[in-house]
């Protein structure tokens, strides 16, 4: 089966600075890729590359198509929905008004009805929230925007960057779980960026550990996770 | 002061005008960060248009309507040409194309359609007093254009999703890149929506202080006090401070400082502003960490 998203030689940086230094990666269709590394590793540069919000070289593939220099609202409009970090929320909006711009681009209006009522059932909490303005909205209930707003993109590939960034530990749980049925019955292929190893590791079927800018350490989930000496240098649990 | 009342709904009326400037200005501020100091000049150029439509003998509402969407197309074209190029460029660099386009704009003005101060005509009845004498037939009619126009533009923001689109390009044109949106065409079709109201706005103040290539200067230094007086950042505080310059300017024009130092009055409102509320009455607080 041929990859959703692949990544080869991918570099990128900010001006004169390069953070990527030749990636290969690749998301299946219907697959969950996790990121993993530290801080400044250039996990959440790698989702930017992959949305055209950084200058890159190398070349991104996504569904048979040349990602690689396009602007950001056009992959976006081929389904690759971004979930940045920070959220991204239209704090001046309400939660409607959020939810719509991420159906922004679709014109089957029936759909994207059926599509908001989909993910009130992952998020019911968004539909008690749905006039008030989103700034307004708790750390928990701005990332389920966030994915929400994403979610009605009707996307291919879903670019997660860290969903558990600032959250209590229970929301954490909450908000995989509903990912976990996202992932099952919307049949969207995931790329996973997260600090929390454990928990990325348990949710992906493919990782790449990544380390000032180079993959250092790839391969299925699974096996990462069991191997001592990876998790003991790289991962630290 | 039994003129009073008159002063007050002929502020109202000067007032709309002021507004719909305003509400121009803070379209392109809030997308950009950029005050437009060419809007006037632009508004001048397009009632020019409007005049040469109308003398070439189009009725008058057809006149009205071709200008506003030729002006419309000749925002969109101005910001594409030359603000879509810039739009990295530092804030001085911004300036300088905005002043440089007040003096392109208002010579070209000059030399197409030279400098002799013109008639414009008004649809409006304008021999018959309305409201008891209250005010007259083009003042009533340009305030409900211009209400209507603002009305409009309301309806068009809260309710399209194009509407929907250009303002969340304008509060953060990344995210809204991330949801497809394409941020640089918002920025373009608010220019084009600037162009709009400010023909407009030209259009119905002609008739009131005569066509001239520098019309609108007066009235740009007017709606910028409204704007900031409303807080630059609030569509709806704009128009709000748009309308209570006009009457505060006919009210100070009549009883305090006269017509001759009227225009002070804006600098003053200006100055004050700046000085003890420089988020403006409605404006947000913007406060940032160092």
């Amino acid at each position: 089966m041929a990859a959703l998203l692949e990544a080869e030689g991918l570099t990128a940086g900010y001006g004169a600075t390069a953070v990527l230094h030749g990636l290969d990666f690749a998301v299946e269709e219907r697959g969950v890729t996790a990121l993993l590394g530290a801080n400044g590793a250039g996990k959440t540069t790698t989702l930017r590359a992959v949305s055209g919000m950084v200058r890159t070289g190398g070349s991104i593939r996504f569904a048979g198509e040349r990602l690689d220099g396009l602007a950001t609202e056009e992959i976006a409009r081929r389904g690759v929905a971004h979930v940045p970090d920070g959220r991204g929320t239209f704090m001046e909006l309400t939660v409607e008004e959020n939810m719509r711009l991420g159906a922004y681009t679709r014109s089957d209006r029936a759909e994207v009805e059926a599509d908001f009522e989909r993910v009130f059932g992952y998020f019911p909490r968004l539909r008690q929230r749905f006039r008030q303005q989103a700034g307004t909205l708790s750390g928990g209930e701005q990332q389920m925007l966030a994915i929400s707003r994403a979610l009605l993109l009707r996307p291919r590939l879903l670019l997660l960057d860290e969903p558990s960034f600032g959250l209590a530990p229970l929301v954490v749980q909450e908000i995989f779980a509903i990912m976990r049925r996202i992932r099952e019955e919307q049949g969207v292929g995931i790329l996973l960026v997260e600090q929390n190893a454990s928990l990325a590791l348990d949710f992906a079927d493919r990782a790449y550990l990544l380390e000032t800018g180079r993959i250092v350490v790839s391969g299925p989930a699974a096996d990462i996770r069991q191997d001592e000496s990876v998790r003991r240098s790289y991962l630290g649990y | 002061m039994e003129g009073l009342p008159h002063q007050i709904v002929a502020g109202i009326a000067t007032g709309g005008i002021y507004a719909s400037v305003a509400l121009a200005l803070v379209m392109i501020y809030q997308a950009t960060h950029h005050v437009n100091f060419a809007q006037g000049e632009m508004a001048t150029f397009s009632t020019y248009i409007a005049l040469t439509l109308i003398q070439a003998g189009l009725p008058y509402w057809v006149a009205f309507v071709v200008t506003v969407a030729v002006s419309f197309v000749i925002g969109v074209v101005v910001e594409r040409v030359l603000l879509r190029p810039m739009h990295d460029a530092p804030v001085l660099a911004h300036v300088g194309i905005f002043i440089g386009l007040l003096l392109v704009i208002s010579n070209l003005s000059g030399w197409i359609f030279d400098y002799t101060v013109k008639a414009f005509p008004t649809p409006f009845d304008t021999g018959a007093p309305m409201l008891g004498g209250l005010v007259s037939g083009h003042e009533l009619g340009s305030t409900a254009v211009t209400l209507a126009v603002l009305t409009l533009v309301y309806l068009f923001f809260r309710h399209t999703s194009l509407g929907l689109a250009m303002r969340a390009a304008a509060y953060n044109p990344v995210s809204a890149r991330l949801v497809g949106i394409r941020v640089g065409w918002m920025l373009a079709l608010g220019w084009g929506l600037a162009a709009a109201i400010g023909a407009v706005a030209g259009i119905m103040v002609a008739p009131v202080v005569f066509l001239e290539p520098n019309m609108m200067l007066g009235i740009l230094l007017y709606a910028f006090a409204g704007a900031l007086l409303g807080g630059i950042d609030n569509p709806a505080g704009a128009v709000a401070g748009g309308f209570a310059v006009g009457i505060i300017e006919n009210i100070g024009g009549a009883y305090l400082v006269g017509t001759e130092l009227k225009l002070t009055l804006a600098l003053a409102i200006i100055i004050a502003v700046l000085l003890f509320k420089p988020s403006g009455l409605f404006g947000r607080v913007v406060v940032s960490r160092v």
